[in-house]
């Protein structure tokens, strides 16, 4: 006589019987584990009117330096930018929302986009809700923009930590280029000033973090 | 079962007890380590190490100003990190070992030396000797400046940082160091290195130490930098003027009868 369990995985469609082939798994499923391709450290740092993100871009396979020439850091809209260290596919799929969100914007059309503290903390609640279903969209971002000469520098983590911050970096940089952003950071640097600080950051970055390369964005 | 104690090295029997106590809830006592931030750099007439004065156990700071610049020689000093307990015993007992040697060779002894009896202690003990250790000194054949790893390799280089706070300090000696700098420009370069240290990472604080050898002077400069004072409050006292208490309602009451009691007389015993 059939038994139920015979009947899960068929179905009857006109007196046949289809088997499916689906099986009960063994594990429970599982989601993002690690981060695959991956990008090293983004820095963030204020200055007088605005702001200035460096990142470099390499995309690592493991140990194995695969794409030569990412882009980490995207614009949005006319005036943000957000940069991502960590899985780069994740970053991507990040991309697609952003593009949805100014595409709603367009299409509202009241004069009005989404401003950088905005964008903060949309994807501060993305994330923090693709955590809390153990499937973390493995990033860490830095989220840049002006509003009416008021600068803005925010991160956002994998885990869904939000925080704001004058000097900003991902990854290895939160340790190496972090206290040296820190100490050069002061309320009246001019743009040139901050993009010299900036690249001096990305060079020991360059000499002491292992996953980087010599081109940066 | 006769007992190998005359070798030398660890016996681990002792693990076995721990681990059974463990399950029982009896938990080891956490050991002192340094967490920490230490330097060295090599300028034209020498070499100055750096290091801050936080040792910690665990999350709590144990010693505020603790000295991590070791004596080795009048001519040679080493910075240590890891566990307090064997950077300390590990360089003195290598201190006596090379005065020993200093009489039996009737010469200044050189860096190399205390290296190589350091890295052969620290191999022989693969790595359970927790000391990671920065080593500087001048000697006959030139100034000189090493790391020692616990596992017991070595590294000889112009510039070095090690402990939880060696990926701050190396940034900062990474941006700034040059080749034959001067003593007032190296003393800087390690001020600012250990200061990112005690700045930014939590395992380091406290006061900056300097430690200056040159070919014929040896300067120990103990708190050379106090970025983290502990401001008192008043340590004479408050003093109150008078008005300082609002008074809001006053009550005076005569007394006509005032009757004197005598003093009570003890008893005989």
């Amino acid at each position: 006589m059939p038994q139920l369990s015979d009947l899960i995985g068929s179905f009857v469609d006109d007196k046949i019987c289809y088997d499916t082939g689906y099986q009960a798994p063994s594990q429970p499923a599982t989601h993002t584990t690690q981060p695959i391709v991956t990008g090293s450290s983004v820095l963030g740092l204020k200055y007088k009117g605005g702001v200035i993100l460096a990142a470099d871009t390499l995309g690592s396979y493991g140990s194995l330096a695969r794409f030569r020439d990412i882009r980490r850091i995207t614009t949005v809209g006319k005036n943000i930018l957000v940069g991502a260290s960590g899985d780069y596919s994740d970053f991507q799929k990040i991309q697609e929302l952003l593009e949805e969100v100014v595409a709603e914007d367009y299409c509202l059309d009241d004069g009005r986009t989404h401003t950088a503290k905005e964008i903060h903390s949309y994807l501060g609640r993305v994330l923090y809700g693709r955590r809390n279903k153990m499937d973390p969209l493995w990033n860490t971002l830095v989220i840049a923009g002006v509003e009416n000469g008021n600068s803005f520098l925010g991160q956002v983590d994998l885990l869904g930590t939000q925080f704001e911050d004058d000097t900003l970096a991902t990854g290895f940089g939160s340790h190496i280029a972090r206290p040296l952003l820190r100490n050069a950071y002061n309320e009246n640097l001019t743009e040139e000033e901050a993009r010299k600080i900036v690249l001096d950051c990305m060079r020991v970055l360059f000499y002491r973090d292992a996953r980087t390369i010599i081109k940066i964005q | 079962s006769i007992s190998m104690n005359t070798q030398g090295g660890f016996t681990f029997d002792l693990c076995k007890r721990n681990n059974f106590l463990q399950t029982k809830g009896v938990a080891p006592p956490k050991s002192k380590k340094t967490g920490t931030t230490i330097c060295g750099v090599v300028f034209k007439d020498g070499v100055v190490l750096g290091a801050d004065t936080r040792a910690t156990e665990g999350p709590i700071v144990c010693d505020k100003n603790c000295e991590k610049i070791h004596y080795i020689a009048k001519n040679i000093y080493c910075c240590g990190a890891g566990t307090a307990a064997d950077t300390e015993n590990t360089t003195e007992l290598i201190s006596s070992q090379l005065e020993l040697h200093r009489y039996a060779t009737k010469r200044q002894p050189r860096v190399v030396t205390a290296l190589t009896m350091l890295k052969q202690l620290l191999f022989r003990y693969q790595g359970y000797v927790s000391a990671a250790l920065v080593l500087g000194g001048v000697d006959s054949t030139g100034p000189h400046l090493h790391t020692v790893y616990p596992h017991g390799s070595t590294d000889e280089l112009p510039y070095v940082s090690m402990g939880s706070g060696s990926l701050a300090a190396m940034a900062v000696l990474e941006k700034d160091y040059k080749k034959d700098m001067t003593e007032e420009e190296a003393i800087l370069i390690v001020r600012n290195a250990i200061r990112a240290g005690i700045f930014n990472d939590l395992g380091s604080g406290s006061n900056v130490d300097i430690c200056v050898l040159k070919k014929d002077s040896t300067n120990m400069l103990r708190n050379y930098e106090t970025p983290n004072p502990r401001v008192p409050r008043r340590e004479a006292g408050y003093t109150f003027p008078r008005g300082y208490t609002e008074v809001l309602n006053e009550a005076k009451e005569n007394f006509n009868r005032v009757e004197i009691q005598d003093a009570p007389v003890p008893m005989e015993i």
